[in-house]
């Protein structure tokens, strides 16, 4: 099996990755999908920490598992709030390019 | 506790809150049975008082209720008292005063403003007798501040002119800058006497105490304290009583209908100020170097009033600026000690001056509101009576025995005399010579007065020739009264040289007693009195043959006089009272004007609403405008800065956990 | 003290401070189309709260110089805020010139406001349930909160009922006070963090034996604590927003600006500033004085050269209340005690004159100095109220501004001769711009024609105006009774100082 040590640098590898495509670019739908990314990397930092310290936890032996169906819930959720908002925005605009959508600029 | 006394002044009162709330509606009847009916009884009801004052020899006291009073701190009641000095004051103004009301009744027939002119008068009245009556310097601040209110709506009674509203203005405001003066008086007095009772300011051990301290004050050094308390209660009485440097508002007050110029400004209310030294006495005796001061300021107050006299040809401003002259008089007597040749003079000056302003009314009446002289003269033959009452009253002025006058200023005269000569007083005796000169321009520009006006031929308006008629009724009863008042009203105070008591002086408290002196001693003052008395009658004669001459037969000399250099520049100077009115405006007035309206916008709208509020304001969106930029609207950019602070703050925390680590 | 009275043990405090507020919720269910029985309500809302007032007096003990009357409720536990009034000489007669003046200013808006009446009312009903509060409160939190809450509704009734530029005014006016007070909350917070307590007796007995001051603290929590009444006041250099609001609120806004809302400044300082730190009121004592000084002669001056007369009107209350201002800092009790009467006679005098300029604006929709003169002749009635206003502002003994400016100028004049005197010259000041007025006003030719045919004062008006005039020569001739109220108090408070 692998080490915790093994396992947190995947994570911190896909939250990177997940990061850059996050900030670098510009399509709406793959800013989520990266974000999707970033939200998986931390349930992998989660679930390895709740198997290492699964004797010493105080949630018991299951507390990561439960956390990560937890944030994978609201990731769901929240996958669906944003893609509704963006086939709004796709009708709106006819684009998802966040370089053109920034009218709250002051 | 003697309540009636209340009644003294409150009777006016009630007139004028009945004249002025029902006044509109109740008739012209009504309105002068109340308003002259309230001040005949103020005036029986302190006969009455005066009576009980002599006969048992005490004066009277109301204790009244607490006003200003905290407790052990501040006790100021309202409180009246009645002693000789204010049995005598409240006699003249409530009995000189009665008659005006009754000669306004002729006067002011048919006016608009008829109810409310009485209502006014009514009200004067009240604040006067409550100066008069109240038992501290506070409480007769109270009636001091309240005639000069009266006096204010009064002179503005025909408020449809500017000017009249101008001058009210103008004399309230000139009197709150003596008040000022006199507020700061009182501050003093309450605060190293402890109180304001009139009992303890004239209390000569207190007094005493009090005279022992000095102040000191920011130029003129350390000064002792009475001295600057009676200083600045005479600043008090120069606004009141039209003194250098306050003296201006009284001749433009003229532009009040006549019968209050005749009650308020010459005959009680411009009073007040002397009436105010008689009532301290010795607490004026205890500052000898304020006195020097007072005697100065009334012997040039009197010599400058009298010179403008000369140039006037407004028959009621001569006759303010011979009030001003003879108040001047009267701050001379203060000034050498004479208080009671001072009050004295208060007496028969308001018989005298009130009977020349009913005159003059009498004759501004008769011409429908004509005032200059130069369109009268010879009007004794319309006018028979009033002519023989004024000339009576200009006799009485210019010191003709046994006149009134003759015998009040004679007195006066003496008292600089006395203390110029015999008590060997460089400034005293200045100021008597100024004081004696005046004594012959009083009576020389007295008969100009007349001459211009009853004498010669007639100036009057084609117009008004035929109409001009004396008026009978109230006005001539009024003026006849007076007449005789001002022909005897001198033998109320018979001096003891020509075999009287002195019995006024003696009854007010004022006369200075000669007990000590020895028979010799007696003697030599007694034959000083003659000397002072023939010389004053000499002045005044010449004075009088002068303008006899003048305005007589000899009019070629007048005419001379006029065209020569001095004369011209004398009769510019006087026409145009010195020009001390534009010098006022020009030093003080416009540039307080200026400056507060520089001040306006320098200060108000450029410094503080322009540059710190707006400017405040300014800033604020200035500010925001600069960070406006951050705000790009792309997303990506914000959470570009987002991540860059969380990976700062996690540095810090790892950093912050290492340090922990070390530990 | 009334012994019958007694024993109903009423809380008379709370009744006074929260009737305007339940009068507000109950005038809110009704329609907002029946004006008559809006404005009847609202009347009577403000009796009722005058009649508690009176209550309040009836139960007030002379002979005792502390806080009467209490009332304390626990509000937030935890925290130490305690629903906290009671009553003592120094708040007292704010009280009752509240509640006495807020039916007259009812009874001017009949005519005056016509247009969303019931949010009108309301906003008065809850401005006076702060201003009363405010004076009441004896929780910092809870003065906090009646002190902000008078803000609201005042901002509402100059920027919805005011003038042309309402919004400019009512800006300014809101945000200068803000600031101030903004500082004022971050320093009663430092104050809880010091001292543990919200509660301003307690908080005062600290400071004063366990939980003292150092000179840094005192000197910034005074600042804090005094900016915020400062501007109130206004004093002087922070004065500017005051002509602006009072020449934009209506009528009614002025008077309760003029008559209520700036004594809020003066209370403040006498109730917080100096009290709680009053070595450095001590310290700052020069500093306050001479602005007031400034503020009193600079306010006079600018009065002098206004053109329009709620303009003027305003400038002379920056002349006023810079001699309350001075007399906060003379710690005697002869000086504070003028301070109060003051204060009570600012609100008396100013308030008529608002209320007087209103009713003429009412007429002749115009407030320029110029386009009035002669009204003397055609509205005497009228003439007459409007010049014992003036001579009360003016202060002519005899009516009820001199007695309190006697009071404060003796006793300034007696320890300090120098500001005593520059004081006093606004005595011939004050009588110069308003007499001026007076003259451009009621008197000289009637130079326009619409002013031949302005009515003269109605019956509901003259009702309005009279209590004020009693109330004048009441004060002017024999305060005595009011003096009494206020001594004990302030023998303690000097006593305290002074230690």
């Amino acid at each position: 099996m692998f080490s915790l040590a093994t396992l947190l640098y995947l994570s911190a590898l896909l939250f990177s990755i997940g990061t850059y495509g996050v900030l670098a670019r510009r399509n709406i739908l793959v800013v989520l999908m990266s974000l999707e990314l970033m939200l998986n990397a931390v349930n992998i930092a989660i679930v390895s920490f709740g198997r290492a310290h699964a004797l010493t936890a105080f949630s018991g032996e299951h507390g990561g598992q439960i956390f990560t169906l937890m944030v994978l819930a609201v990731a769901a959720a929240e996958a669906a709030i944003g893609l509704s908002l963006l086939l709004v925005i796709w009708r709106r605009w006819k684009s998802i390019d966040l370089r053109q959508l920034c009218q709250l600029n002051g | 506790m003697d309540i009636h006394l209340l009644w003294i002044p409150l009777l006016p009162f009630l007139g004028f809150v009945f004249n002025g709330l029902l006044g509109r509606r109740i008739g012209t009847r009504a309105v002068s049975a109340i308003a002259c009916g309230l001040p005949i009884i103020s005036f029986l009801i302190s006969y009455r008082a005066w009576r009980h004052v002599v006969d048992v020899g005490s004066p009277q006291h109301w204790d009244g209720f607490p006003w200003i009073w905290i407790d052990g701190l501040v006790e100021i009641p309202f409180s009246l008292h009645f002693d000789g000095l204010a049995a005598v004051m409240c006699l003249v103004i409530t009995g000189v005063g009665s008659i005006i009301h009754l000669y306004s009744i002729g006067y002011m027939r048919g006016d608009p403003g008829y109810h409310r002119y009485f209502a006014y008068l009514n009200l004067f009245m009240t604040f006067m007798l409550l100066l008069v009556l109240g038992d501290n310097l506070l409480l007769m601040f109270i009636g001091w501040e309240g005639v000069g209110l009266c006096s204010y709506l009064l002179i503005g009674f025909w408020y449809e002119d500017d000017a009249n509203c101008a001058a009210g203005r103008k004399a309230f405001i000139m009197n709150r800058i003596g008040d000022f003066a006199f507020l700061l008086g009182i501050f003093l007095c309450l605060t190293h006497f402890g109180t304001l009772a009139m009992s303890a300011l004239t209390d000569v051990n207190q007094i005493q105490t009090v005279a022992a301290q000095t102040l000191t004050i920011p130029l003129l050094g350390s000064v002792g304290l009475v001295t600057t308390i009676v200083v600045l209660l005479f600043i008090g009485a120069t606004g009141k009583s039209a003194q250098i440097p306050l003296y201006v508002w009284l001749p433009d007050a003229m532009a009040g209908p006549t019968p209050v110029s005749a009650l308020i400004h010459a005959a009680t209310m411009v009073t007040s100020g002397v009436y105010l030294c008689c009532r301290l006495m010795p607490l004026f005796q205890a500052a000898p170097a304020a006195l020097t001061l007072i005697a100065g300021i009334g012997a040039c107050t009197a010599l400058l009033a009298a010179l403008i006299a000369f140039g006037q040809n407004d028959i009621k401003k001569v006759l303010a600026y011979s009030t001003v002259s003879q108040l001047g008089y009267m701050f001379f007597a203060i000034g050498v000690g004479a208080f009671s040749a001072a009050f004295f003079h208060v007496v028969t000056h308001a018989f005298f001056k009130a009977l020349l302003f009913l005159g003059s009314g009498s004759v501004i009446h008769a011409m429908h509101h004509q005032q200059d002289m130069r369109k009268m003269g010879g009007l004794r033959k319309q006018l028979p009576f009033t002519h023989i009452t004024f000339l009576v009253g200009t006799l009485a002025i210019a010191g003709v025995p046994p006149l009134a006058g003759f015998f009040s200023k004679d007195e006066i005269l003496f008292a600089g005399f006395e203390q110029g000569f015999l008590g060997g007083s460089g400034a005293a005796m200045l100021f008597w010579g100024i004081s004696f000169l005046t004594a012959g321009m009083t009576a020389f520009y007295m008969i100009r007065c007349v001459a211009m006006t009853f004498w010669g031929e007639s100036r009057i308006d084609p117009d008004l020739e035929g109409k001009v008629h004396e008026p009978g009724g109230w006005i001539g009863l009024s003026l006849l009264v007076l007449a005789i008042a001002s022909a005897l009203g001198g033998f109320l105070n018979v001096p003891e040289f020509l075999g009287g008591h002195a019995s006024l002086g003696h009854f007010t408290g004022l006369q200075q007693g000669h007990e000590g002196l020895t028979e010799q001693a007696l003697h030599a003052l007694h034959a000083a009195e003659w000397q002072s008395m023939i010389l004053s009658l000499l002045i005044a004669g010449s004075g009088l043959l002068l303008a006899f001459h003048c305005y007589g037969k000899g009019k070629d000399l007048r005419r001379r006089f006029i065209e020569s250099g001095p004369g011209q520049l004398l009769g510019r100077l006087s026409a145009n009272k010195f020009y001390v009115d534009e010098f006022y405006n020009s030093v003080f007035v416009r540039p307080f004007e200026t400056i507060s309206h520089l001040m306006f916008i320098l200060i108000d709208r450029i410094l503080i609403d322009g540059i710190l509020v707006s400017g405040t304001a300014l800033l604020t969106r200035n500010v925001g405008h600069l960070f406006r930029k951050m705000q790009t609207g792309f997303i990506p950019g914000y959470l570009l800065t987002f991540a860059c602070g969380v990976l700062v703050l996690l540095f810090m925390l790892l950093n912050f956990l290492r340090q922990g680590g070390a530990q | 003290m009334i012994p019958e009275l007694e024993s109903f043990n009423l809380p008379v405090l709370s009744l006074i401070t929260m009737t305007p507020a339940v009068g507000a919720i109950l005038l809110s269910l009704v329609d907002r189309n029946n004006k008559a029985l809006l404005r009847q309500a609202a009347l009577m809302i403000s009796c009722l709260t005058l009649l508690f007032s009176l209550l309040m007096i009836g139960n007030f003990d002379n002979a005792v110089g502390t806080m009467q009357l209490e009332e304390q409720h626990t509000w937030i536990e935890s925290l130490g805020i305690s629903y906290h009034l009671g009553v003592d000489g120094i708040s007292v007669l704010l009280v009752l010139l509240t509640s006495f003046s807020m039916p007259l200013v009812f009874l001017s808006t009949w005519s005056a406001i016509d247009d969303r009446v019931k949010e009108f009312q309301i906003a008065l009903l809850l401005l006076q349930t702060g201003m009363i509060g405010a004076f009441l409160a004896l929780d910092l939190i809870l003065f906090y909160f009646f002190y902000e809450a008078m803000l609201i509704p005042m901002y509402l009734i100059i920027g919805i009922w005011g003038g042309r530029e309402r919004i400019y005014a009512a800006l300014k006016f809101f945000i200068y006070t803000m600031v101030g007070s903004l500082l004022m909350f971050l320093a009663i917070l430092y104050l809880y963090q010091h001292t543990g307590t919200f509660d301003l007796p307690l908080m005062l007995e600290r400071i004063r034996s366990t939980h003292p001051l150092g000179p840094d603290q005192q000197f910034w929590l005074f600042s804090a604590f005094t900016l915020s009444f400062a501007i109130k006041v206004p004093l002087f250099p922070l004065h500017t927003w005051l002509p602006d609001a009072h020449v934009q609120a209506p009528t009614a806004g002025s008077v309760v600006l003029a008559g209520v809302l700036l004594k809020m400044g003066t209370y403040g300082l006498l109730r917080f500033s100096i009290p709680l730190f009053s070595d450095a009121a001590f310290d700052l004592q020069g500093v306050m004085c001479w602005l007031a000084i400034i503020g009193i002669i600079f306010g006079a001056c600018m009065a002098l050269v206004q053109n329009d007369i709620k303009k003027l009107i305003a400038y002379s209350s920056v002349s006023h209340l810079g001699f309350v201002v001075l007399a906060c800092f003379i710690p005697s009790v002869e000086a504070i005690t003028g301070g109060i009467l003051q204060m009570v006679n600012h609100g008396l005098s100013t308030g008529m004159l608002f209320l007087m300029i209103g009713i003429i604006y009412e007429r002749r929709h115009t407030r320029e100095l110029a386009d009035y003169g002669g009204l003397a002749k055609v509205i005497p009635m009228y003439t007459i109220f409007f010049l014992i206003a003036v001579l009360s502002s003016i202060g002519l003994p005899g009516l009820n501004g001199f007695v309190g400016e006697f009071l404060i100028l003796f006793a300034v004049f007696r320890d300090f001769p120098l500001w005593g005197v520059l004081a006093s010259t606004g005595v011939v000041l004050g009588a110069l711009y308003l007499l001026n007025m007076v003259k451009r006003f009621l008197f000289g030719p009637i130079v326009h024609e619409e002013n031949r045919t302005v009515a003269d004062l109605s019956v509901r008006e003259i009702i309005y105006l009279l209590p004020f005039v009693v109330m004048m020569f009441w004060l002017g001739l024999y305060p005595a009774p009011f003096i009494n109220m206020v001594k004990p108090t302030l023998v303690l408070y000097v006593e305290m100082l002074k230690s």
